[in-house]
C-alpha cells in the first residue's frame, strides 16, 4: 500500500489529567523529508509520537492532526523504536513480515527477499533475534518498516542502543532505504537531528520552536563542520530554555 | 548427565535415613518396614500393581488431556470476551475455595464407581492451573507489541494468533507440567474415595489388612509414575515448543 507521502500538520495543546504537557504545539511534518523533534528525556516526545500513530496515550489533544491529502492517517503510518520489536520466536524472514499476517494480506516473497538483500540480512534471514547482534536486529526492524511501505514513518530514538560504528552505518542505510517518505524523527541527539533533516523543532512544554535545519543534501557526515555549528547552536538553545 | 547424579543422590540419601531409622527405633513393620521388604513386596505383587497402576495411568492421561484442552478454551475464552471475563473469571476463583476433596464423595454417588469419576477429578483439579497459567500469559502480552500491531492494522483475532497465543506459550507450558504434577493426585483421590481399581485402592485395600509394604511399593510406583510422567511432558514441550521457550 504505497500512496504519495503527505505533509502532515498537528496544531493544539496536549493535556494530560490535571495539568498542560505542550501548549500551542504546531508541528508540520513536511512530505518527503525528514523531521526532527528534539527534546530532553522525559519530556513527551515519544507521546506526541504515539499521538500521530494513533496509539493510546495518557494525554489528551485539544486540536487536531491533519495531513495535506485530508486521507486518514491510520494503516498509513509505520512505527520504529529504540525497541527492535522483534517477535522472539519468529525467525528475521518471519518478523519482516508480521504486518500482512496480522492484516491476512498475502505478501511477495520477491519483495521480502529484496528487502532482506537490502539491509543486508540475506545470510541470516532464517536466524532468531536472540541470534543476532544488535546492529542485525534494527535492520531486521528497518526491513519490517520497508516491507510495510507506508508513506508516513515515526523513528522513536531507532539508533539510540546501537554502538557507534554500527550507528554510522543504520543512519545510512535508514535514511536511504526511506527516501520519498514524509518522517518524523525523535531524539535527544542534537548531533543525529544537524546530520538528518532541515526541520527541527525542539520541544518544550511552553514554547516549543521550529529551527531551520541544513540545506541537502542529506545525510551529512558526522565529521561536516557545518553539523558541528548546527548542533552547538541548539545545544545553547535547549541550554537557554533551560535556565 | 549431572542432574541425574543428582537425583540418585537424593534417593538414595533418603534409603539410607529410613534405614537409619528402622535401625534405631525399630519400629514393627506394619509401622514402618525396611526398604528391602518393600522390594520384595514390589517384586512379588509385581502383576498386581502393574493392573493396578495401569487403571491409574489411564485415568491419569484421560483427565490431563481433557483437562488442557477445557483450561485453554476458558482461557481463550476469558481473553476473547470481556463479559466471559467479569462473569467467569470470578466463578472460576470462587471455585477453588471449595477443596477438591469434598466433592470426591459427590462425584462417585453421581458418575459410578467406575473410571469416569475419577477422570473427573483429574479434570477438577487440573483445570484451574491451566486456565489461569494459560490465560496470564495471553493477558500479560507487552503492550509494545500489541502497539506495534495498532500500527500495522492488525485484526483482534489475528493479534491473538500471531502474538498473544505465541506469547503465552511458556505460562500455558508451566500450566500443563503443573497439571502433570497434579493429576495423579486427582485420581488417587477418586480411587481413595470409592473404587474397585487403581493405585489409590491398592493403597487403602493394602493399608486396611496391614500390608504396610505393598502400600509402601504402590505408593513409590505412583510416585515414580508421577515423575516419569511429569518429565516425559517437560521434554515433549521443550522439544516441540522450544523456540517459543527459549525466551
Amino acid at each position: 500500500m504505497s500512496f504519495a507521502s503527505p505533509s502532515i500538520e498537528l496544531i493544539g495543546s496536549v493535556r494530560s489529567e490535571n495539568e498542560v504537557l505542550f501548549r500551542d504545539l504546531r508541528l508540520v511534518i513536511r512530505a518527503n523529508r525528514w523531521t526532527c523533534l528534539l527534546g530532553s528525556s522525559g519530556i513527551g516526545k515519544s507521546t506526541v509520537l504515539r499521538l500521530i500513530a494513533g496509539l493510546p496515550t495518557h494525554v489528551k489533544l485539544d486540536g487536531s492532526i491533519k495531513s495535506d491529502d485530508r486521507l486518514s492517517l491510520s494503516n498509513r503510518v509505520s512505527y520504529m523504536a529504540q525497541n527492535d520489536l522483534l517477535l522472539p520466536w519468529a525467525s528475521v524472514s518471519d518478523n519482516i513480515t508480521l504486518g500482512s499476517k496480522l492484516r491476512g494480506h498475502k505478501y511477495s516473497s520477491e519483495k521480502k527477499l529484496k528487502i532482506i538483500k537490502k539491509v543486508g540480512l540475506i545470510q541470516h534471514r532464517e536466524k532468531y533475534p536472540f541470534q543476532l547482534s544488535g546492529g542485525q536486529r534494527q535492520r531486521t526492524a528497518l526491513a519490517r518498516t520497508l516491507m510495510e511501505n507506508t508513506p508516513i514513518v515515526l523513528l522513536d530514538e531507532p539508533f539510540g542502543s546501537l554502538d557507534s560504528n554500527t550507528r554510522e552505518e543504520m543512519i545510512d542505510l535508514t535514511f536511504k532505504s526511506l527516501k520519498g517518505k514524509t518522517v518524523l524523527f525523535v531524539t535527544h541527539d542534537p548531533h543525529e537531528a544537524a546530520r538528518l533533516c532541515d526541520s527541527i523543532y525542539i520541544l518544550e512544554h511552553q514554547k516549543t520552536t521550529n529551527n531551520k535545519g541544513l540545506k541537502p543534501p542529506f545525510p551529512k557526515t558526522y565529521s561536516d563542520k557545518s553539523v558541528f555549528d548546527l548542533q552547538y547552536s541548539l545545544l545553547e538553545k535547549i541550554k537557554s530554555k533551560r535556565s | 548427565m549431572k542432574v541425574f547424579i543428582y537425583i540418585i543422590c537424593a534417593f538414595l540419601s533418603i534409603l539410607f535415613f529410613w534405614e537409619l531409622l528402622i535401625r534405631f527405633a525399630e519400629p514393627p513393620p506394619y509401622i514402618l518396614p525396611t526398604p528391602y521388604s518393600v522390594l520384595i513386596s514390589f517384586k512379588e505383587n509385581f502383576m498386581l500393581i502393574y493392573e493396578h497402576a495401569l487403571v491409574t495411568i489411564i485415568e491419569v492421561l484421560i483427565g490431563l488431556t481433557v483437562g488442557v484442552i477445557l483450561g485453554m478454551i476458558t482461557a481463550l475464552t476469558l481473553e476473547i470476551f470481556v463479559t466471559a471475563r467479569l462473569v467467569f473469571r470470578p466463578l472460576l476463583i470462587f471455585s477453588q475455595s471449595i477443596p477438591v476433596f469434598a466433592i470426591a464423595p459427590l462425584l462417585t454417588l453421581w458418575l459410578g464407581y467406575g473410571i469416569l469419576s475419577k477422570v473427573v477429578m483429574a479434570i477438577l483439579i487440573i483445570y484451574f492451573p491451566v486456565t489461569s497459567a494459560f490465560h496470564d500469559g495471553l493477558s500479560q502480552t507487552p503492550k509494545r507489541y500489541l502497539d506495534l500491531a495498532k500500527t500495522m492494522g492488525g485484526t483482534p483475532w489475528r493479534n491473538l494468533l500471531y502474538l498473544k497465543i505465541p506469547h503465552s506459550i511458556p505460562s500455558l507450558c508451566s500450566g500443563i507440567k503443573l497439571a502433570a504434577v497434579y493429576a495423579p493426585i486427582g485420581a488417587v483421590i477418586g480411587e481413595w474415595v470409592g473404587s474397585s481399581q487403581g493405585l489409590g485402592y491398592l493403597m487403602i485395600l493394602a493399608n486396611g489388612r496391614v500390608k504396610t509394604d505393598l502400600m509402601f511399593a504402590s505408593l513409590l510406583t505412583l510416585g515414580f509414575l508421577s515423575i516419569t510422567l511429569f518429565s516425559l511432558i517437560g521434554y515433549l514441550l521443550q522439544i516441540s515448543l522450544a523456540k517459543y521457550v527459549r525466551t
